[in-house]
């Protein structure tokens, strides 16, 4: 049986070649809201993962091997198919919505993994799936009500967490949540160095902080673009991030200098 | 006077029969006195056989549950008369006998026998009493009313029709439970009009039928509804193929409905005009639930019709119904017992609580409360007046947080039952373990089931917190992503009493998340502690071990539901050998292969089915089993995309008195 410390160092190792998957998935694009985007940063406890792409209005969706079959989607598309292990395959007959409810979900169809597991009867399935969607929508910080949760993903994590914004009151409170965290992935020296909160000029601070450490905090807007955290006042900030991703400063040059600049031409306080 | 019963001459033969009956092991034997069977019986089952004398045991087998009829049926005549007492009753197998000089084991007159016996009601009592004598058996069979049949193809409707002649209730399952997660192809059967065909027929009286995974028309509705004159109670759970057009029709025809249940089922939506099709003259309704349909239906029409049934007691609305309609609804029906109600919130933001504060005051029987859709903290409070007398609470549509659900509860003191979503958390749970001493059912569902990124949800903690606050619970249901081995074996010293425990760790093969063990010792602690065990689900990274504990340890285990465990056959081996009260096993996604399958050789007609999907199994094995056992139906279902012809991908096996199906898809291969 392969360890558990073996199945992390093999997660590691296909999250970092899957790179490539994941910067297209953070392109621009046009999706309904709470729609899933199609990034998936996919948990192994099975010696391999497979990424299907199907022909399918939504992108493509994926299957995951749980450690003793693959799930096959047949979206009509094409599908790749994996036997890892001993196990057969699985072969998805029915199209993941039930075809007999009406047309009731507007929401996407919930990803499944594998065949009919976890085991939740359809109507559950499909009613949630609505349910969660509402929810997403009404998210609207100007009431303050419900939660504002957005997904928080780190480049070589095996998974991805979710935070509400709505607990946190700057980016100070939120760049130590998000350090303790991701600790457990040696996230680097965020350092405890005591920072002034100089009028309009605090949010930059958490650059600095990563600035020079090995990950830089970067958030997708609700235009879709991928922003350095911390240009933004607050507000402004949690209004409009849809997630967030802790970026190795690496693959951040893209982003970083013209940030980096901007915020290096705020030595007086923010005009906004 | 009354003519006298026919009755056998049973002296001599009765000590052929006993020999029979003392040969035989007695694991399957009902505490009743045991008689033999009349020797007609015997005889008739003897001759099947080729003249060999089949074990006792094997003939319980097949009566102890309805759902396997025996089948030696032929020696009845089917010519009865409805009357009351019955006495018209032809039995010409049987001589007369005087009853001065009768041999008979009764004391009791048939009718004070039938009349004794119609107070039966549980169909495992009534089978015990239908296998003391052939009198008993007899009068137990006229006096039954309801029928009950676990699987509908281990038996025809025309045998049931034979044997019981009077049933006004049937209840009736069909396809295995995991076509409930998309594991049976569409068309797989379980089609239920060869039955109302039957039925309408030998029981043109009936009153009562109540379906679960089976396959249902409008035709089959409408049928249902013109041939079945004195049709009351509709239920449909977990059943598809058909549409509103067919509740229309039940709504129009049934004149005397009290009940229409309709419950989670693949159902087309056409609109909600069948509610509108009620006549005005319909009074008699108990029981409407439509909660899991989608569309809007007259608002008008319902409160008419639920103003106008006064012995409403279960009205469980769908989403749609908006808070103020509900109000209205409850205002003339302040004497129901179980309430679903529609959207639990309002988009106007303006005094919405104080309006609807009462809405609950005069529902002084309320003890069930469910729907609860989109429930907000605003509103929530406006159930609080009820809550005090609830035994039934459903959030499980509810997103609610942990101090939402706190609060909530404070005022729940009476709650034995009890779903939620995993939005509440473990500090939501800790409020369930302090809040709910009472609590002997807790079902825990995933918000978010298929986002494997998430690490929001219930955890072990949550777990244990509830255990150590309700000692009485029986019946979990539990959603997590993580588990411990050591969390495990506190619930289980904490509620000994458990008879049902279903943990579903959703990601499959996890093993303990702090010590990285596989999760046996966990279902070992349960199967070792809960003696009352009698269905087990089970989950994470298991290996043979686990099978061990429950093989040893696990005797009233009656289901078990496998996934993505185990190491070898030997896992397999272990519960067949081992749990001896064994009636459903379900696997999917584990390595037992042939020697496992078959190992079960002599087990499986003692139990109602076995599914094994995902397995290690080959076409071969099930030939031998199939041709080992004739009185089982060994099916596997074929992947139309073709694969390995020789491994059986998807096999189900079940005991029949019926022999193999007659209306299978070309799909399904009965060996």
């Amino acid at each position: 049986m392969i360890t558990n410390m073996e199945k992390q160092a093999k997660a590691y190792e296909i999250m970092t070649n899957n790179k490539d998957l994941n910067l297209k998935a953070t392109e621009l694009r046009l999706g309904l809201p709470g729609s899933e985007s199609p990034e998936r940063e996919v948990v192994v406890h099975g010696s391999a993962i497979k990424i299907l792409v199907a022909g399918a209005k939504r992108g493509f969706s994926d299957a995951i091997n749980g450690g003793y079959g693959v799930g096959l989607v047949k979206n009509g598309g094409q599908e790749t198919d994996v036997l890892v292990t001993p196990k057969p395959a699985l072969l998805e007959k029915k199209t993941q919505v039930s075809d007999k409810l009406n047309g009731q979900s507007s929401s996407p169809a919930p990803k499944q993994q594998v065949v009919g597991w976890p085991p939740i009867r359809s109507f559950r399935k499909n009613t949630m799936a609505v349910s969660h969607t509402k929810n997403k929508e009404e998210d609207d910080p100007k009431i303050g009500s419900g939660c504002l949760y957005v997904k928080v993903s780190m480049d070589g994590a095996p998974y991805l967490r979710k935070v509400d914004l709505e607990i946190y009151s700057c980016y100070l409170d939120l760049s130590s949540a998000l350090e303790k965290m991701f600790s457990c992935f040696t996230i680097g020296q965020y350092g405890s160095q005591e920072v002034r909160t100089r009028e309009g000029l605090s949010e930059t601070r958490l650059m600095d902080l990563l600035h020079g450490s090995e990950y830089v905090l970067t958030y997708e807007d609700k235009d879709g673009d991928w922003m350095l955290v911390g240009d933004v006042p607050w507000d402004m900030f949690i209004a409009s991030c849809k997630r967030l991703r802790i970026m190795k400063s690496s693959d951040a040059i893209g982003l970083a200098p013209r940030a980096m600049e901007k915020s290096r031409n705020r030595t007086e306080p923010n005009n906004e | 006077m009354n003519p006298h019963r026919k009755r056998a001459k049973t002296v001599d033969r009765v000590d052929s029969a006993d020999s029979a009956l003392v040969s035989s092991e007695s694991t399957q034997m009902r505490p009743f006195p045991s008689k033999p069977l009349s020797v007609d019986r015997v005889k008739s089952v003897e001759s099947s056989e080729s003249g060999r004398m089949r074990p006792f045991k094997d003939k319980i087998l097949f009566v102890d549950r309805v759902d396997s009829v025996e089948s030696s049926e032929s020696s009845r005549t089917s010519q009865f008369s409805d009357k009351i007492s019955g006495f018209d009753r032809a039995d010409s197998v049987e001589a007369r006998v005087d009853s001065a000089g009768s041999t008979r084991m009764s004391r009791f007159p048939d009718e004070v026998l039938e009349r004794v016996l119609a107070l039966v009601d549980s169909h495992k009592d009534r089978s015990a009493v239908s296998l003391v004598c052939k009198e008993w058996y007899n009068a137990e069979r006229w006096s039954r009313r309801h029928v009950f049949i676990g699987n509908c193809y281990s038996v025809s409707p025309e045998i049931v029709a034979a044997r019981f002649p009077r049933i006004r209730s049937v209840t009736l399952k069909g396809k295995p439970r995991f076509s409930d997660f998309n594991l049976v192809p569409e068309d797989w059967g379980a089609d239920v009009q060869p039955w109302l065909s039957v039925f309408s027929t030998a029981y043109p009286f009936l009153e009562e039928l109540r379906l679960k995974r089976m396959a249902v028309t409008d035709e089959s509705l409408e049928f249902l509804a013109k041939k079945f004159h004195g049709f009351k109670a509709l239920s449909l759970l977990s059943c598809d193929g058909f549409s509103t057009d067919g509740l229309k029709a039940i709504a129009t025809h049934c004149k005397n409905l009290t009940e229409l249940d309709i419950q989670e089922n693949g159902i087309d939506d056409l609109g909600g005009h069948w509610l509108s099709c009620f006549p005005d003259s319909l009074t008699s309704l108990e029981i409407l639930n439509f909660a899991s349909l989608n569309s809007e239906v007259s608002f008008d029409a319902l409160e008419k019709l639920v103003s106008r049934c006064k012995s409403l007691r279960v009205l469980k609305v769908n989403r749609n119904i908006s808070l103020d309609q509900l109000q209205k609804l409850l205002s003339h029906c302040p004497q129901l017992m179980e309430l679903g109600t529609g959207t639990f919130m309002q988009e106007l933001i303006s005094g919405p609580v104080t309006e609807f504060k009462n809405m609950f005051s005069n529902c002084r029987n309320l003890i069930t409360l469910s729907g609860l859709w989109d429930a907000t903290p605003l509103y929530l409070p406006v159930i609080y007046p009820a809550c005090a007398r609830l035994t039934f609470l459903n959030l499980s549509y509810a997103t609610l947080r942990s101090d939402e659900l706190s609060n909530l509860l404070s005022h729940c003191k009476s709650l034995r039952r009890l779903w939620l979503l995993d939005t509440v958390g473990d500090k939501g749970l800790e409020a369930v373990g302090s809040c709910c001493p009472l609590l002997e059912e807790l079902r825990v569902f995933p918000a978010d089931p298929f986002d494997q990124e998430i690490l929001l949800g219930v955890t072990e903690s949550g777990f244990v917190s509830v255990s150590r606050g309700c000692p009485k619970l029986r019946y979990v249901l539990y959603f997590c992503r993580q588990m411990t081995n050591a969390a495990v074996a506190t619930i289980a010293q904490n509620c000994p009493d458990f008879t049902h425990f279903r943990l579903c760790i959703m990601n499959p093969g996890q093993p303990d998340y702090l010590t990285k063990e596989p999760m046996d010792e966990a279902f070992g602690a349960i199967v070792k502690t809960c003696t009352k065990l009698q269905r087990l689900a089970i989950s994470g990274l298991l290996t043979d071990r686990t099978f061990e504990y429950i093989g040893k340890y696990a005797k009233n285990l009656e289901t078990l539901s496998v996934a993505f465990a185990g190491s070898s056959d030997l896992g397999m081996e272990y519960v067949l050998q081992g749990c001896q009260k064994l009636r459903k096993l379900e696997i999917r996604d584990c390595p037992f292969g042939n020697a496992a399958l078959l190992s079960g050789l002599t087990k499986y007609e003692s139990m109602r089915s076995l599914w094994m999907s995902a397995c290690n199994v080959t076409m071969n094995a099930c030939r031998v089993l199939a041709k080992e056992r004739p009185r089982l139906n060994v099916e596997v279902m074929r992947d139309e995309e073709g694969g390995d012809d020789s491994q059986a991908n998807k096999v189900y096996v079940y005991r029949t008195v019926a022999g193999p199906r007659k209306d299978a898809p070309p799909f399904v291969l009965t060996l």
